[in-house]
Formats: C-alpha cells, structure tokens, sequence
C-alpha cells in the first residue's frame, strides 16, 4: 500500500516503553506487526538483547529494525573480541546514535529506546528520534502509542527537568513489581485507544541478576 | 639453511624451484613456543605453552577466539596472529551476519590460506611469520587445521607446532587413531601430556599452558586455570600416565560463555 512508487518505508506499528529504576530497568514492547489497516502477526518481538545489561526497544519499519538490531549485535561481537568484555549501557547507547546518524540522509525507520544498567547498576534509559539524536531519562514511550502513554508516565514518574542544577537523578523511586504493573497499565490504556497496539506485551526486566522476560495478553482488537 | 642469492626477495625463484623466504617464514614459526591440537569426532582441544619473554613480562596470548564455534592456537610471531585472528574474527561476523549462520570452518581456512598466499606473491609485501592451529565444530563435526605461512593448509587429527613440537608430536603419533572416539575429558588430559612433552622436563602447572576447547553444545572457550590445574594433578597421581583414567580430580568444567578468555585469576596479558 505504498503511496508512491519509491516509498521506501512502511509503518508497522507498535508501542515501545522503558524506565529506568534504582538498580533494574524495564522495557517493555507490543506484539503486533500491522500494515496499514492489517494485522499481519500479533507475536513479533520489537525487543533485542544486545548485551548482558543492554536491550533495545524499537518501533517503525520491522525491515530497517531488523537491520539496525542485527548491525548493532555485530558490532557488539566485535567489542567483546576486542575489549574482552560486554558493552555497557551508555556505550552501546552512543554506538547506536552513531549508527542512526551514519544513515542521515536515508534514515533507519525506527524509534527507539535503549534500557539497562550503567556501569554502577543503576537503571538507564536512552531515548532516540530516527536519526540519533539520543538523550538519557528516566522513562520513555517511543512508537505510535507514545502519545497516550509519554502524559501518563510524566504523570506517574514526575521526571525531575534536566535543567536542574545540581542535576537530579532521573531514575524513579518505585520498586520493580510498581514499574512492571504501570508498565502493564499504561499498555493496556494505549491498547484501547490506538489501533497498532495491541495482542500481546513483552516485558524485560534488567537488574543484577540478569535479564527477565514476561509476557502479558492485550486487547487483540 | 644458508644464506644465498635467491633469498632477498619472496618474489624470486631458486633455481631449485623454492622460495627462500617462504621457507624463513616457516623457520620462525619453528622458533615460537608450542602449540598442540587434536580433536575426536565431536569436540576439538587447543593448547599452548605460556613463554614469557622474562620474569618480569606477562606472557603473550597464543589462543584467541574466533566465533563461539572456531578458535586458533597461532606459534611464531605474535604480531601477525593477532593481526590474523582479528581477520578471522572478521570473516565470520560478515557470514554470520549475511547468512545467519556460523561459518563453516573448511571455508574459514580456506579464507585464510588465500590471504596468506597473496604475502608470498607481492613484492611488497612478506610472508605472515606465523603459524596456526585453527580449531572449530561445524555441520560436519569438529576439525583441526593447520595454516602455514606459505598458504597451504591441512586438516589433522592432531598436531603440534613451535619449538620442541617433534616431542608432542611423536607423543601424538603414537595416540591419535583412537582420537575419534576420545571423550572430552581424555582430549584434554592428552593435550596436556603434549605440552608436557614439549617441556621437556620442566613441571607442568597450570601458570605454563593455556587450554581451550569447542564442541558440540560447547562455544570455544578457554579452560579456567584451576580445572586445569586439577586436570594436571589427576594426570600425575595415575602412575601409567594418562593411560589411566584418574576418575578422581577431573570434573568437566563449567561450560562458560563469551567474555571470560582466562581473564580470571591472571594478570592481564596483551588482550587484542
């Protein structure tokens, strides 16, 4: 359903969430790859495991994600053949900016948030536009439910302003078990309101001990 | 082998149809500190002697990873197998990345036999002055090559090169038909006889040698220092050599992942 005959993009849908807490980090991500009015399969993962404590949230075009999460996982090898071991966080979130940025002028179609834990073990969240311009916050809803999640989550999360000296952490309060049940709130709020998501929702949570995967049911209308 | 007027150049023939500097490349791999390998059908071993250049020096890295399912044990000058292995580790990112599967380790080789050919014809160029074992599990089960400086290549069962490699590999001469069928367990109690032999005298321990291991359901990794310390100890309680199982102190070690290439309990050596 292209609108011109070099549209080289297509808009597949999707929600993507992170926040980041005191010592874990929570991305969280729909299962619906759409086209247009279609739904082409209600279990697609948006998220990638780049690293130990690094996972990458992306939603737009599910051909440029691919790409983009395959490129990134490559040169994440390459690190850890050269450096002997994982890419951090904050690392991996520069690689990334720099990645989007490198395709300027035919951008990767894909909105992204990075989460995971920074060198000390508190949770990280980076936020991107399609073309690398990134920053770290403590939260943040990428894709085409972020409308009705990003008001809800500045709401629940009161980010301190980054214009603040001296700087506060943007990192919230709430335990792990509080930030998953907002997480699954907020989706099932975008759910009923925005038609591209919706089925299932992933959740990953970063912390210490590792990487934790959860699934929880949506609306599949 | 003695000076003479075709050995200047690697682009000038001798009369007799070798090619001098060729020859020398492979004389230095000869003068490196040994490296073993040998393989049964489903895993193949690794090792290295750790020769440190003095008392005061950590000693070289000789065993590198090059995917989770390919590994090379490189003698003779380390520079060059640092500069290969980072070519290796190249080669399989960009199959694994078009073809979303691991290199198959005929091919690898293959690659790098064609790589070390074009030092041995350009006139500006010299041959790599290193050779390597390259070890990795593939569809077709596990496999041992060596790559020569010259360019040529050869799969084994087992083998061993750098100084005082002929001890290894008489020792492994006298062993490798029953290789195919060898459990994991008794691969690398073997590898560690073969560096044993290649000692020389001198006592085996854990701080000397370096061993790595890949096979099925087993990424290459290198083995931690104290599982192969106590690899060491049941091989010297049993009196017949390692011709006795020493069921005793040899656990399988624990099959870790990614990162962890010996950087435990050593002080760092040159990492890539």
């Amino acid at each position: 359903m292209a609108l011109r005959g070099d549209w080289m993009y297509e808009n597949n849908g999707g929600t993507c969430v992170a926040i980041a807490g005191i010592d874990y980090c929570v991305v969280a991500a729909d299962t619906r790859l759409s086209v247009g009015y279609n739904i082409l399969t209600r279990d697609h993962s948006k998220i990638c495991s780049l690293a130990d404590k690094v996972v990458l949230a992306s939603s737009g075009f599910q051909g440029d994600i691919r790409a983009l999460h395959k490129n990134l996982a490559a040169r994440h090898l390459l690190y850890q053949h050269q450096h002997n071991k994982q890419m951090s966080c904050p690392a991996m979130g520069q690689l990334l900016s720099n990645t989007l940025y490198y395709k300027r002028f035919f951008p990767y179609y894909a909105f992204n948030v990075l989460g995971g834990l920074d060198n000390e073990g508190k949770g990280c969240v980076f936020t991107y536009d399609a073309v690398g311009s990134y920053e770290r916050v403590g939260y943040s809803a990428q894709g085409s439910g972020s409308s009705l999640i990003m008001p809800v989550l500045d709401n629940q999360l009161k980010s301190p302003s980054p214009l603040l000296l001296p700087a506060r952490d943007a990192v919230t309060p709430l335990s792990e078990t509080e930030a998953v049940d907002l997480v699954k709130d907020v989706f099932a709020s975008a759910t009923e309101r925005d038609i591209y998501t919706g089925d299932k929702l992933e959740i990953v949570v970063i912390n210490a001990s590792g990487i934790k995967r959860e699934y929880l049911e949506l609306r599949k209308d | 082998m003695f000076r003479n007027q075709y050995d200047t150049d690697v682009t000038t023939w001798s009369p007799a149809g070798r090619l001098f500097q060729v020859e020398y490349a492979m004389e230095a791999v000869k003068q490196g500190s040994a490296a073993v390998g040998l393989r049964s059908k489903t895993h193949a071993v690794l090792g290295a002697v750790n020769k440190a250049a003095s008392d005061l020096a950590s000693h070289q890295r000789k065993l590198f990873r090059a995917d989770q399912h390919v590994g090379v044990a490189i003698a003779g000058l380390t520079a060059d197998g640092r500069v290969l292995s980072r070519f290796l580790r190249n080669e399989c990112i960009n199959h694994s990345f078009v073809y979303e599967s691991p290199l198959p380790v005929s091919r690898l080789v293959v690659q790098l036999a064609d790589k070390a050919q074009v030092c041995t014809q350009r006139s500006w160029k010299r041959p790599f002055g290193v050779g390597l074992l390259v070890a990795g599990l593939d569809e077709t089960g596990a496999h041992l090559y060596y790559n020569c400086p010259s360019g040529n290549y050869f799969e084994y069962q087992a083998f061993a090169i750098g100084s005082r490699s002929q001890a290894a590999k008489t020792f492994l001469e006298r062993r490798f038909q029953e290789y195919d069928t060898y459990s994991r367990e008794d691969l690398i109690k073997d590898a560690l006889f073969a560096i044993k032999e290649t000692l020389q005298g001198e006592k085996l321990t854990a701080q000397l040698c370096t061993v790595a291991i890949v096979g099925e359901g087993e990424a290459f990794h290198i083995i931690d220092q104290q599982t192969i310390q106590e690899y060491i100890d049941a091989m010297e309680l049993s009196t017949g050599g390692p011709d006795e199982e020493a069921a005793a102190a040899a656990p399988p070690s624990a099959e870790t992942q990614e990162g962890g290439e010996g950087a435990s309990s050593e002080p760092a050596p040159m990492d890539i």
